[in-house]
């Protein structure tokens, strides 16, 4: 059903009249503009967008940011948010907790409390993740979180669609294994998720028949920035060459464990690096050259070749020129246009969107309670296949493998079809 | 005026209290706790100006003893989570899946340092022991080799950053960057329910009128007097016969203990506690609030830490792309034009119309 936006109003045919208006023009001019005013204050419902645009996660929140309010943008077109037979149009309400913990704290309540969002989109680091927990669950609140994680949590205020343990780090290592690697070095920053992954890989690995002497564990502090002794120790650990790296290294720490590899003479030929954290978006501030041939493993590639995605990559694009939020009085702003890539976090955060929709529509109200029922089992066909939501608030997602071009993008070497997400290790472990 | 400031603290707890919610009136919990935290920011500046205002100790790492004392009462709130948490184990998420049972085996995975933080008599202690003996060590080792100025600034800089880059480690056993956080009791009450955030403002509140009272009272002592001349003349005061060193390590143990107090108030507010907050970088924006409201007087920096974050929690909201130019700016504008920052407005202003009348009356 078409939804009277102010752009249809067929107001071309009064400014392309050459003389001067008659009072009927006018008061029908008069009466057009009342119709614009009153469709601008069309139902609207207000949704919470919760990344940091300043300091150290910026850089990679802000992309969420736009692809969100992308979204809002691609649902307010098709008509808005259909409850009972109304249209809503979502409001985006942008804050910015400004990569600050307690403040993030702050501002999910603040969005919560005072403006009254029906769902917030948001959160990258594990930390932020755990600092506005307590305040979802105090205000029975409804977060959508976009970015692997490593699991070990569930709150029934949040919906995780991004990539599990088990939806990344264990078929990347099952791949390895396929290939015949018989050693693991496991190689991480240190914080809550490279310790939660490597901890379950090592169990997953044992499982499988390699021994502990032949699986190494490393973490390096956040910012570090000299891995001559860690480079030097791999070379030696892959000597007989059927050792690989898996990388939780996050950020600009990827940037001098790249270059000192390279410079060591080791290659994706005779030690292949597994990276969970490098996506496309990342790939923007990488010495891309050094990272050719090494591997990721997402539940997406902008590479991805189906119709949905190139739909979604040009419609993003397109949009990242002339950025709006269509019917609402919004104004988009801090949007560069240049260089831009589509990625995993992206693609979830897209479809966290849509699903939500979804599940508000079925269930007829915005009420908390109603749509996280109506959630569970909502289906939604993204750029990747369909994706189904489970009751753990965890996706059914497609897996790929990519190989690491010099463009930046990934060719992919392998695909998983439906894994299903699950936060708790100790029952994936098990039913293997 | 200091009566009236009371009432005004009063005022939002009690309208929490007494209106329903939707009430027009009606204060949110929220909004309470947040004026919470500000004020346990206030405290920490009142700290900091009695180092920088009043003794002439620049310290950039405030936020140190601030985040010290924060962790030392969160780790009592950690402890009093049990089977509440994910994974519904005794010991906190985080030695659960660090495997803190396989290093700690006697204990249950409980770290030894951890144990006595069971009780709330010695958390609270802590609290105020813990920033102290770090003050204590660090300003003896500083001011008795008579580090001053800027070297003391940088100093405790690359104290704060060092403590930082430690905590920041999962081996250090506080949490590593995920820090403290999830907490669901404090003192047998509902950490999330009205009242007991209604409480800690009030708690809040009253640290902030006893710090206020104690620095003023202190300023007024002859021990104040020597505070201000070793800021004015620190040699004088040494030639005079002054172990100068010996009130300058007072003072500074005296500033911990109060950024410890606001810490341990900050903590069961914002719910979390982790190494970010003692970042140089936090230490450094707790200095600009004092600077904004105006250094040397007790009103100042209450009113900059109050005014900038208040400013800041507007900001990041209302105008959240451009928030950061708009508090720069501010920023830059205070240093270069109000010298004395928000109390001295009134002084600038008079001695304006002063130079306006005098121009006027011999042009």
């Amino acid at each position: 059903m078409p939804h009277p936006f102010p752009s249809q109003i067929p107001v071309e045919s009064y400014s392309t009249h050459p003389m001067k208006p008659t009072l009927f023009q006018k008061a029908s001019l008069l009466i057009a503009a009342l119709t614009a005013a009153v469709s601008l204050q069309a139902e609207t419902v207000k949704v919470g967008v919760l990344h940091s645009l300043s300091g150290t996660m910026a850089i990679s929140e802000t992309s969420l940011k736009d692809v969100l309010l992308y979204s809002f943008d691609e649902v307010n077109k098709a008509g808005g948010v259909l409850v009972s037979g109304k249209h809503y149009l979502i409001e985006p309400v942008v804050v910015d907790p400004a990569s600050n913990w307690p403040l993030f704290a702050e501002k999910a309540e603040e969005l919560l409390v005072k403006d009254k969002v029906a769902v917030v989109f948001g959160c990258w680091t594990s930390v932020s993740r755990k600092s506005v927990l307590p305040v979802f669950e105090r205000n029975n609140g409804l977060l959508f979180y976009p970015v692997q994680y490593e699991g070990e949590e569930l709150s029934k205020n949040i919906f995780y669609t991004a990539e599990a343990v088990n939806q990344q780090a264990i078929p990347a290592v099952d791949y390895m294994l396929g290939e015949g690697k018989k050693k693991f070095y496991l190689l991480g920053s240190d914080y809550v998720y490279p310790r939660t992954t490597n901890k379950i890989l090592k169990q997953y690995l044992k499982s499988k028949g390699i021994p502990d002497s032949d699986i190494i564990e490393i973490y390096t502090p956040f910012g570090h920035t000299d891995y001559q002794t860690i480079v030097a120790e791999i070379k030696t650990f892959t000597a007989g060459g059927s050792a690989t790296v898996i990388s939780t290294l996050n950020g600009d720490t990827n940037v001098p464990f790249f270059k000192e590899f390279a410079n060591a003479g080791l290659t994706s030929e005779n030690c292949p690096v597994v990276s969970f954290s490098i996506s496309e978006d990342e790939f923007r501030g990488l010495p891309a050259k050094a990272l050719v041939g090494h591997l990721g493993c997402w539940t997406y590639f902008m590479s991805i070749k189906t119709p949905e995605n190139k739909a979604f990559v040009d419609s993003f694009m397109g949009w990242l020129k002339a950025p709006k939020v269509t019917g609402v009085d919004y104004n988009v702003s801090g949007v560069d246009p240049k260089g831009r890539v589509t990625c995993s976090p992206m693609n979830l955060s897209r479809i966290g969107v849509h699903l939500w929709k979804q599940a508000v529509e079925k269930a007829g109200t915005f009420d908390v309670d109603k749509v996280r029922d109506a959630l569970v089992g909502q289906k939604f066909k993204g750029p990747t296949g369909v994706v189904t939501m489970q009751a753990n608030h965890h996706l059914v997602n497609n897996v790929f493998i990519g190989e690491t071009l010099a463009t930046g993008q990934f060719k992919i070497i392998k695909t998983l079809n439906g894994v299903a997400g699950e936060p708790f290790s100790e029952k994936f472990l098990t039913t293997k | 005026m200091f009566a009236a400031a009371l009432v005004a603290l009063a005022i939002p707890p009690l309208l929490n209290a007494i209106t329903p919610e939707g009430h027009f009136l009606h204060v949110s919990a929220f909004t309470l706790s947040l004026y919470g935290k500000y004020l346990c920011y206030s405290v920490l500046a009142l700290g900091i100006n009695l180092l920088w205002g009043y003794t002439g100790l620049l310290s950039l790492g405030q936020c140190l003893f601030f985040a010290l004392g924060g962790y030392a009462l969160g780790m009592h709130l950690m402890l009093l989570i049990g089977k509440l948490g994910q994974y519904k184990a005794e010991i906190p998420d985080f030695m659960v899946f660090l495997e803190f049972p396989a290093r700690f085996p006697t204990t249950g995975g409980l770290p030894p340092h951890w144990i006595p933080f069971r009780s709330f008599a010695f958390a609270s202690a802590a609290v105020i022991w813990v920033p102290g003996l770090v003050a204590l060590v660090f300003g003896w080792l500083a001011f008795r080799s008579r580090i001053k100025g800027v070297y003391f600034s940088i100093l405790s800089q690359a104290l704060t950053y060092a403590a930082t880059l430690m905590f920041f480690r999962n081996d250090f056993t506080f949490g590593g960057n995920n820090g403290l956080t999830d907490f669901k009791v404090i003192l047998g009450h509902d950490i999330n329910t009205p009242a007991t955030r209604r409480a800690l403002y009030l708690a809040s509140a009253g640290l902030l009128t006893l710090t206020y009272l104690f620095c003023r009272w202190l300023s007024r002592t002859k021990f104040g007097l020597v505070q201000r001349a070793i800021r004015d003349s620190e040699n004088r005061v040494l030639f005079s016969g002054y172990a100068t060193s010996h009130f300058k390590l007072f003072v500074f143990v005296v500033a911990a203990v109060i950024a410890g107090l606001g810490g341990a108030l900050f903590v069961p507010q914002v719910g979390i506690i982790n190494p970010s907050e003692m970042a140089p970088e936090k230490s450094l924006e707790a200095v600009v609030w004092c600077a904004v409201g105006g250094r040397a007087s007790l009103v100042g920096p209450i009113l900059g830490a109050i005014g900038v974050n208040a400013l800041k929690s507007y900001a990041t909201h209302a105008f959240a792309e451009q928030w950061p130019y708009l508090l720069g700016s501010l920023f830059v504008f205070v240093t270069l034009f109000m010298p004395k920052g928000l109390v001295g407005l009134p002084d600038q202003f008079r001695a304006l119309q002063r130079k306006w009348r005098k121009g006027v009356s011999n042009p």
